[in-house]
């Protein structure tokens, strides 16, 4: 179980060239960060970094007291614009897969789908659905299968205005029952954050 | 348990859609062996001799069709990601990724393999055999195959790099498996073919999804 989330000091270099350095975060429990920045300044790659996908050029990432490889093992969830659904697949197929896969069960992946308002959706293929749609079933893992820490890539971004503000509250039950949030934006979240801007 | 089983499911399920899935493999393997005879010439004793060995070398080239998608387009829609941050191994689910491709690909082929043989002027009793050949055939294609697929994740045109990669691992159980049909339509003993082509499918089987998760990692970093 992920209790806190430590960043100290961290530079990141891509294709030969250094994002950014001695980035550092301290996010506890109940707590959610907005990561800013300009395009191109390594938002997604720290949250990549956190994930255990990019290596660190310097510094380090702990999880409290969680042991790392536990905690990226499944104490993380990560939603971004590469969401991993299967256009010729349903959406009910996906949803039952990726909560399974995530550690949840049939009931609480019905259960996301009713708060998401995905029941309509299930039957249809993903190539059918609007971004927004996809992005909330992608959205359906992070209810389906409760984790500690959220790792979002604008997670707003593709939903319209009335979703914006559900998935502000649902933010906020995270963060209520002691979850955390590191979101990577462009418009400021919904929900009290403290903020982390990246150079450019 | 149930997430290995729920992946194997899916990765079955892709594995028989993705670019035509066993249709497309099987009538590639069947025009294959029917080009031939209008190659060589269709004299029977001619292609009876060389039967065994033309519908190994078919049954690598389709085994090769469906590789590329293997790791390509999870790596390009974050379904890799995905299934990264799991408790799983990725060697673990490298290796259900693999079985699924083999039933879905690999046993189809093997159905089609004696009936490929015997269309070439095999004897039936040679049936029975050939199948079993493909299908161990096809695990060692699979797991060496997804080797490849995984290695040329991220390049351009990864479809002719696997076949690059991938044909020279190919050739041991092309090999030993032609030998193995040879020497039985020969009346000599075959076992011992057998167990080698047993024994190459079993060390792609232990190596190839440490290999895979490796090239799977290098590619999401």
């Amino acid at each position: 179980m992920i209790t806190a989330l430590s960043i100290k000091d961290t530079a990141i270099r891509r294709g030969g060239r250094l994002l950014f350095e001695g980035v550092s975060l301290e996010l506890a429990a109940g707590q959610a960060c907005a990561l800013t920045g300009p395009n191109g300044s390594g938002k997604t790659s720290l949250l990549r970094a956190v994930a255990g996908f990019v290596r660190l050029e310097a510094g380090s990432i702990g999880f409290g007291a969680a042991d790392v490889e536990a905690a990226r093992g499944g104490g993380l969830h990560m939603v971004g614009h590469a969401d991993g659904l299967k256009p010729s697949r349903t959406a009910a197929e996906e949803l039952a897969f990726w909560s399974r896969w995530c550690g949840g069960t049939d009931a609480s992946a019905r259960e996301a789908a009713r708060t998401l308002e995905l029941d309509t959706l299930l039957p249809l293929e993903v190539r059918r659905l609007s971004a927004g749609q996809r992005r909330r079933l992608a959205m359906a893992r992070l209810l389906a299968a409760p984790r500690a820490l959220w790792l979002l890539d604008e997670p707003l971004s593709p939903l319209d205005a009335r979703w914006r503000e559900a998935f502000g509250d649902l933010m906020r039950r995270h963060l209520d029952g002691g979850g955390l949030i590191l979101a990577a934006v462009h418009d400021p979240l919904p929900i009290p954050t403290v903020s982390l801007e990246l150079p450019a | 348990m149930s997430r290995l089983l729920a992946l194997l499911g899916r990765e079955t399920a892709l594995a028989w859609g993705r670019g035509g899935g066993p249709l497309v493999a099987v009538g590639f393997y069947a025009g294959v062996t029917t080009f031939l005879p209008l190659a060589i010439g269709s004299e029977p004793t001619r292609l009876a001799a060389i039967a065994p060995g033309a519908a190994w070398v078919a049954l690598a080239l389709a085994s090769l069709l469906s590789l590329e998608r293997l790791f390509e387009r999870d790596y390009e829609d974050g379904a890799l990601d995905q299934l990264f941050l799991s408790p799983v191994p990725l060697e673990l689910t490298c290796l259900i990724k693999c079985l699924g491709q083999w039933l879905a690909n690999g046993a189809p082929l093997a159905l089609a393999a004696p009936i490929a043989a015997i269309s070439l002027g095999a004897g039936p009793d040679l049936a029975p055999l050939a199948f079993a050949c493909a299908l161990l055939g096809g695990l060692a294609f699979a797991f060496v195959g997804g080797i490849g697929a995984a290695l040329s994740l991220g390049a351009r045109r990864g479809g002719l790099l696997t076949a690059v990669i991938v044909l020279p691992l190919f050739v041991p159980p092309v090999i030993f498996g032609g030998g193995v049909l040879d020497a039985f339509a020969g009346g000599l003993p075959w076992s011992g073919g057998f167990a080698l082509l047993g024994a190459y499918a079993l060390g792609a089987l232990a190596i190839g999804p440490v290999a895979m998760a490796a090239a799977c990692r290098n590619a999401l970093s």
